[in-house]
This record gives structure tokens, sequence and C-alpha cells, in this order.
């Protein structure tokens, strides 16, 4: 893994690419104005000093329409992580690893992952993960226990990465929360930082006001937000929705991630966020994914690439 | 209620009852309903408790029935009764209130869904 050192001399901009899952179309973020272009095989991976993979909301014990086999569809993700030409640094998983917080289905997770052999795995949790004790086998399993609350920050490659829990002491009416502990420790680990050092920031619940009409937010992210805003290239990376929706907010860009279960409905079309069941099994695959990050050295870039099962 | 529906709330909670030994969860086998006792029933579809909110006498029991293919947590806010385990499809919660008061409560998965009972 070589480091990446942020030079502002350089005067590089920062911009994220993003290609849109299977469309064969290249995402270029400059200066917030997103710029579409024909995608060539492999564009970007040479000059990136390294690159990480996000899957999200795999679901474990879910067993209904549209996706009988949850198991299965994440192997094929695992797989496709795998096949990747440029071995990812590690892999994040944005929660709702299982369906119910079951041990059973942890263990379920944790055997797909370790044999997949995809390395380094960083785990947030989902709302599903806690159920009945607050999160306490999630946190046994997978934790980094670096604090009580399950929080914590690594970097990588001169990229501050913020792992954050905003699914626990959720109120009635309310939506996901960070809280006032998080929120203080997320200001003191970042307050050393120079304001040229790119963060991702990656949490289950979107960190923004996607759809507080089903629970798509979290109460007290705009807090969080006053501390990211000095820094010139913040990315934040959230599962939950199950579905791919974008954001920018200054030098802020917000994304949510496909599951490697099953779809959500697009916000606030049908009754409610439960599985998009009319999806057939010949279908599901193009509403599943992975998402690929490539930190291109010099150029402060995270090319963000979306890949569907194929 | 229809004897279909009472019949199956009747095998849910044995269900609930014979896991509650092994969960160690003590309070699903205290909540069954009494022969002849008066049910509330709250259903919950499409993200939402219906009715929202219920009005019932001191003592009753309140069951909810999950009809949703998504699993909600019945939490009361402020604890002040037992919380569902995982409410899977089909799966039923029962409490019963002792003391007059309103008790709000809520999914904890998905907290937006909430709910008012109101003891009398």
């Amino acid at each position: 893994m070589q480091d990446t050192h942020d030079n502002p001399a350089e005067g590089r901009r920062q911009f994220l690419k993003c290609m849109a899952a299977g469309a064969g179309t290249l995402w270029l973020m400059k200066s917030g104005v997103l710029q579409a272009l024909p995608l060539s095989e492999g564009a970007g991976a040479q000059d990136s000093s390294f690159s990480f993979v996000q899957i999200s909301d795999s679901h474990i014990g879910f067993h209904k329409a549209p996706n009988m086999d949850v198991a299965g569809t994440l192997r094929q993700s695992l797989a496709t992580i795998r096949s990747q030409a440029i071995r990812p640094a590690f892999v994040m998983h944005t929660g709702d690893l299982t369906h119910l917080s079951k041990p059973d289905e942890f263990d379920t997770l944790a055997g797909l992952v370790q044999e997949a052999h995809i390395g380094k795995v960083f785990y947030v949790p989902g709302e599903h993960d806690v159920i009945g004790d607050n999160g306490a086998e999630f946190f046994r399993r997978f934790g980094e226990r670096q604090q009580a609350g399950g929080w914590y920050s690594f970097d990588q490659g001169g990229v501050h990465f913020v792992g954050l829990i905003n699914v626990l002491n959720l109120k009635a009416g309310g939506l996901g929360s960070l809280g006032e502990d998080q929120l203080a420790w997320l200001k003191n680990d970042l307050a050393g930082l120079s304001s040229e050092t790119p963060l991702v920031v990656f949490a289950h619940m979107p960190l923004w006001s996607l759809y507080p009409q089903w629970g798509w937010g979290t109460d007290d992210s705009a807090q969080a937000m006053t501390y990211l805003r000095r820094f010139g290239s913040v990315t934040v990376l959230n599962g939950h929705i199950h579905q791919i929706q974008q954001k920018v907010e200054g030098s802020i860009t917000f994304y949510t991630a496909r599951s490697t279960a099953y779809p959500q409905p697009a916000p606030g079309v049908g009754s409610g966020p439960g599985p998009l069941q009319s999806v057939t099994a010949d279908a599901l695959h193009r509403y599943l994914g992975v998402r690929d990050v490539r930190h291109v050295r010099g150029s402060g870039a995270l090319a963000v690439t979306e890949e569907e099962l194929a | 209620m229809n004897a279909m529906m009472a019949f199956r709330i009747l095998c849910a909670l044995l269900v609930m009852t014979a896991l509650s030994g092994i969960a160690g969860n003590a309070s699903a086998a205290d909540a069954l309903p009494p022969k002849g006792a008066k049910v509330y029933q709250v259903a919950i579809h499409n993200f939402a408790f219906e009715p929202k909110t219920i009005t019932v006498p001191t003592g009753a029991y309140v069951v909810w029935v999950n009809r949703d293919e998504e699993p909600h947590v019945v939490t009361s806010a402020g604890a002040l009764f037992t919380p569902s385990k995982a409410l899977d499809t089909g799966d039923t919660h029962v409490v019963t209130l002792s003391r007059p008061g309103t008790y709000t409560y809520y999914c904890s998965i998905h907290p937006m869904m909430v709910g008012t009972i109101i003891v009398k």
C-alpha cells in the first residue's frame, strides 16, 4: 500500500468518478458538478494508489421474495470483489449483515466472508444487527474495539476513514442517531487533521435527510457535518436504503449503496420501505451490487465504481 | 376476531412461550391472556401501527401482529412495558397494562413508527 501525501502546492482538484452500474458511464465529479463520460475498461485503475470496496445490507436470514438465497447473492458479491484486477486494500460492510441479529445469521455471514479470502473487512452495524442486545453480539464478533461505543477511525494511504454508529438509542418518532458522546469523539478525532486530508465517513443509515418519512436520515447528522465541512474532500458512504442515491453539499458527497440481498423502492414510491417483491429472480442481480472506490495518488481523487452482480 | 385468527394467535403464543424458556425471556409467558380475557389487537402493516391509538381498560391484553414482510420490534418509550423480540411476519407480541396512563411505543428498528395505548 503506498502512502499518499497531500501536497496543496500541486493545486489538485477534488473529484470523484462514479460509474453507473453496468451502464458503462463514468461519472466525473469536479467541484461539485457531475460530468458523464463513456467508460473505458479499467479506466483510472492504473493511477490509483489504493482501492477499497463497499458492500452493504446482506440481511442474512431473509428468505422471501424477491430473494430466497441471500447467502448465495452475498457469496457472488464476495466473488466479484475477489476477481478485481487490483486487490482492494480492504472491504467495508455498511451494516445489516443479518436480518434479525440471530447468532446463526452472524455465523453464516462470518463464514462466507472467511471462505471468500477477501482480506480485512471493516463493519458498522445496521439496525437489524442490534436487535435485543444493543449490538453486543455484533460488536463482540465484528467490532474494532477502539471506543466503548463501537465507533472508530483509521488511516489508509493518506485518507482518514471514520466508522460511525447511528442505529442505537433510537427515539420514538426519530431517525438514526449518533448521540452526544460519539459527536464529541468525532470532533476530537478530526481536530488534529489538516483540511487537506481526504475523509471517508461511513455509517449504516444515511447521514443526510434522504427521506425522513421512511426513517431515511439521522437526527443529529447536521452537527457531524459542521465538523466535516472544513475538509476539502469528504465522501460519506451509507447503506440502509438498498439503492444508490447521491447528494453533493459543498465539498461533501453522500452516497448510499445497493444491497447484496434485495432492493427497496425509490423514496416515497409505494406504501413503505420494504423489499421490492415484484423483482423477478432473473432481474434481481441488476439491483444488487458492490462498490469499488479507488484513491488516485497525487490528484486526491476517489473514483467510485458500482458493479452489479452478473 | 375470527376463530382462525384466534387459533393463529394461540399457536404463536405457545411458540413464544416455548422459545421464552430457551431465551430466558420470562415476560412472554406472563403475558398469556387467560381464557375469556378481553384482547385488543394492533396490526403492524405497511410500516405503521393500526390502529395508531387504542384506548383499553386497565388489565386489558394488547396483542400486536406483524403483517409486514419486514421485521419489527415493539418497544415502549421509557421502557414502561416489556419490548418484543424481533417480530417476523406473522409473529405476535402480548402485553397487559395494569396501570392507567398513556403509553407511547415505537418500533426500535423503524423509530418513525409510533403508536399509543391509552389505559383507562
